[in-house]
């Protein structure tokens, strides 16, 4: 039987020669991308914004009439600027309102609010399902702000660390700068599309940490070996050959998350779609982070074969002098 | 060894496959299930906040009373004034300095806690003024007793609600988080949660001028309380004595009725001997006299003692629905809240949703999961498909350690699993992809493995640890549904390193061993 080979053996591919172009095509796409956040801002779901976040079924219409919907839902009293969004299939809608102060630790404000809401929508659609209803304080979405932040940082600085530890200094710096690269365009896409930023985001960002965290290792780990066998190569074209060896796993890898991803993001429920769709964009992210940005960072830190090996240090030679002596 | 380990867990998984495959493991059936979380199962997460301050501000009032009961029983008695509540604490002015020590004595008892801890502190300024200062050990305590009342009285009033199977546990010091599976109504459980039910009967100051009241000027020792929304009085206010009153934590029992004079709905109650004996002698002292009725700061109604009460039983009526005198009527018989709850994150979600992404997460992952067994047995052959029984004995072993850990399986769960499944096979990429380059290096048949398996598991452990590092920070940030993501990820880490080393290695070895091939195809 003929095994498929998706990327042939023996390649040579001089991913870094052009590492100093890609290497500032990666820091203005993260100025951008914080550019982006900061002018844009992130389209916060209830888990960070606070505020009520009603999602219902059409049962009867094939299309939810999200205008119209809308246009109900703002003429009520106490609701400004409703988000009134499809929401998965076209029959489904997610209503977002903002709680307003009144109705701080106040269950039955947010109630009415709710009831306002479907009373007026069933008048015109009694098909109307309620399938959930998340109500989130102030209070709360603040903690989850600063808990999502300090998990993200805490996440990037703890496996820099480890990296640190098993590899060298300039590999755990490496391992950081693509994380924070990764997670830096990861925010900017969803700046951008505007697509809803909730707490399941922070969860694919670190998904997205962990498999970018992987190609990046993979690699860091073939570079220690060359550098102990190839003493003499330069490390440019070490680091080459380290992403070429390597080359068919991440090919490979990354192909086989895809097809487990894709039919979710296909047939997968809805309310996944955020999750599964910052992740498989972070599979791409990821995997050229590694290859243009953690490897070349190796070369400006000057990483070199003595890294691995242990240094003679000047005690070493003032023993050895004596021992010649003897 | 490796086998037991494997057919262990994958059978702890069976039940687990069996239920939702419509197969009746019968009612007795003890073998551990995976939960379902909320957001799949449907139901109501509730998450509860008390106020701190409310707990110390009762502390004060309590504090103010047990006071005031001590020095009048002194003997003689202990005069005072100018009692004040203010900066969370309690002064007052003895009339007369030599008391001082007196009042130590006396008062010294009620600053002491159980097991003898100093709950208040007491000091003397300006040699008449005493203040009672409460300790931070006497607020923890205070508090913590509050929320461990909060918690009982939470899950009586969700049981007579009648819902099945409810988690309530206390989240830190000042929270509780309530999930009721399955509830069709969750604003009725949020109306019973949010509603103290602290029921209290204080005399009506017959001295108060209605024009002070309504300007809500009160007489020295009264206090002013508005009429409850709904209720014959509404808009108006009360004034009342603001000390002598019976608090309503001492019923045992309530019951919604109907009065058959005026067809009135009403709640009857019944105090326990204590507080039926406090009442007997309060209707007794003050026959003919106005009482109100005052639940959670408003008044329900302001009846006259026709004739002293001794029976330890009472009736409330305060124009109610049937509605409302029967949710008064679960409220006080779980007794009040020993503090006020807000909710202040709450999460419902519909039965039929959770169904439903069950079902299409269900299909997503059978689509997956045959797409990466096909890539992985056309690019690897033999060695692929080791990898795909690993992979098969991965998503067992992972479901069965779910079910024995007892952890809950949410929606973001599910994305997960299809995660580990793309994800768990990398394992054993790297190793098949260095034993393919050992073998063009030249490498025997058997080294190349042996060499395979060792250099590529260096990466193995490194890349996986780091993950697991991502995956506890996320489990340790994540509450319910993300930390159901989390601990699939995680434990999916562990079993994957498990079947795509130790298990395809223990195969790959068998057939080396088995056949002796001078050449493998990979």
């Amino acid at each position: 039987m003929k095994l498929l080979k998706l990327v042939p053996q023996d390649t040579n591919i001089k991913f870094l020669k052009f590492r100093a172009p890609f290497f500032i095509f990666s820091l203005l796409l993260m100025a951008a991308s914080w550019a982006l956040v900061a002018t844009m801002g992130l389209n916060y779901g209830v888990d960070f914004a606070g505020g009520q976040q009603i999602r219902a079924t059409f049962t009867e219409t094939a299309e939810a009439p999200v205008v119209e919907l809308r246009e109900t839902i703002s003429a009520l009293e106490n609701i400004e600027d409703p988000v009134v969004q499809r929401f998965g299939q076209p029959n489904e809608v997610s209503i977002r309102v903002k709680l307003p102060p009144e109705a701080e630790g106040n269950p039955e404000f947010a109630n009415e609010m709710t009831n306002a809401i479907v009373t007026a929508i069933e008048a015109g659609h009694p098909d109307i399902r309620i399938d959930g209803v998340d109500s989130v304080s102030g209070k709360v979405s603040g903690e989850f702000r600063n808990d999502a932040v300090l998990a993200l940082l805490a996440a990037m600085l703890m496996v820099a660390l480890y990296i640190w530890i098993r590899f060298e200094w300039q590999f755990g710096v490496g391992a950081l700068f693509a994380l924070f690269h990764d997670v830096s365009v990861t925010l900017g896409m969803f700046a951008l599309f505007q697509l809803e930023f909730s707490l399941q985001i922070i969860a694919a960002i670190l998904a997205i940490i962990g498999y970018s965290l992987n190609d990046t290792i993979v690699v860091y780990d073939r570079v220690r070996e060359n550098l102990k066998k190839y003493r003499k190569m330069p490390l440019p074209e070490l680091l080459d050959l380290s992403v070429n060896e390597t080359l068919a796993r991440t090919v490979m890898t990354s192909l086989t998350l895809l097809v487990a991803l894709v039919p979710l993001l296909i047939f997968g429920p809805s309310s996944l779609f955020g999750l599964v769709a910052a992740i498989t964009a972070g599979l791409f992210i990821g995997t050229y982070s590694s290859v243009y940005l953690a490897s070349p960072i190796l070369i400006w830190l000057g990483v070199n074969s003595d890294s691995f090996v242990p240094q003679e240090t000047d005690a070493d030679r003032q023993e050895k002098k004596v021992l010649g002596q003897l | 060894m490796l086998w037991a380990i494997t057919l262990a867990f994958s059978a702890a998984a069976l039940p687990s496959l069996l239920g939702p495959a419509g197969v009746e493991l019968g009612e007795d059936s003890s073998a551990p299930q995976i939960n379902l979380g909320l957001d799949l199962a449907g139901g109501s997460h509730l998450l509860l906040e008390a106020d701190p301050e409310e707990v110390a501000r009762q502390r004060l009032e309590n504090m103010e009373e047990a006071v005031e009961v001590a020095l009048e029983n002194a003997t003689p008695e202990i005069e005072f004034g100018d009692t004040s509540r203010s900066d969370g604490r309690l002064s007052f002015i003895l009339d007369t300095p030599v008391d001082i020590d007196r009042a130590r004595g006396v008062l010294e008892p009620l600053m002491m806690g159980e097991g003898l801890t100093r709950e208040w502190d007491l000091s003397v300024i300006d040699g008449q003024r005493m203040v009672l200062t409460p300790t931070d050990t006497g607020t923890a305590v205070a508090l913590n007793t509050a929320m461990e009342g909060a918690v009982e009285v939470v899950r009586r009033r969700i049981d007579l609600l009648g819902t099945k199977e409810p988690t309530i546990i206390r989240q830190g010091d000042t929270r509780i988080v309530v999930q009721v599976p399955g509830l069709q109504d969750p604003q009725a459980l949020k109306e019973q949660l949010g509603q103290t039910a602290q029921l209290e009967f204080k005399l009506v100051d017959q001295q108060a001028l209605p024009t002070n009241t309504l300007a809500g000027v009160a007489n020295p020792g009264s206090q002013i309380f508005p009429y409850a929304t709904g209720s014959n009085f509404e808009g108006q206010f009360e004034a009342v004595k603001r000390l002598g009153g019976i608090r309503g934590d001492s019923l045992t029992g309530a019951q919604a009725g109907i009065d058959q004079r005026n067809n009135e709905n009403i709640v009857s109650i019944q105090f326990d001997q204590q507080g039926g004996q406090k009442f007997a002698q309060l209707s007794t002292e003050n026959v003919g006299e106005r009482f109100a009725i005052i639940l959670d700061g408003e008044v329900i109604s302001a009846p006259f003692f026709n004739e002293p009460i001794l029976g330890g039983a009472a009736q409330i009526s305060g124009n109610f629905t049937a509605e409302s005198a029967n949710q008064l009527a679960i409220s006080l018989q779980s007794g009040a809240l020993p503090v006020p709850l807000t909710v202040i994150e709450e999460r419902t979600v519909g039965p039929d949703l959770g169904a439903e992404s069950i079902r299409s997460g269900l299909i997503a992952m059978i689509i997956g999961s045959i797409a990466v067994v096909t890539l992985m047995v056309a690019t690897y052959g033999r060695f692929g498909v080791y990898a795909t029984v690993a992979l098969v004995f991965n998503v067992l072993i992972l479901l069965g350690a779910m079910a024995i850990g007892n952890f809950t399986l949410t929606l973001p769960g599910i994305a997960g699993f299809v995660l580990t499944v793309g994800a768990a096979v990398d394992a054993n990429v790297l190793i098949n992809e260095r034993i393919r380059e050992e073998r063009k290096r030249g490498r025997k048949v058997i080294t190349a493995v042996e060499n395979g398996y060792k250099e590529a598991s260096r990466a193995i452990y490194d890349a996986n640890i780091t993950n697991f590092i991502a995956g506890a920070l996320l489990f340790w940030f994540g509450s319910g549904p993300i930390r159901g993501f989390a601990v699939v990820l995680v434990i999916g880490l562990v079993t994957s390193v498990f079947t795509a080393l130790a298990l395809t290695r223990m195969w790959v070895s068998g057939y080396l061993a088995a056949n002796r091939p001078k050449d493998i195809n990979i």
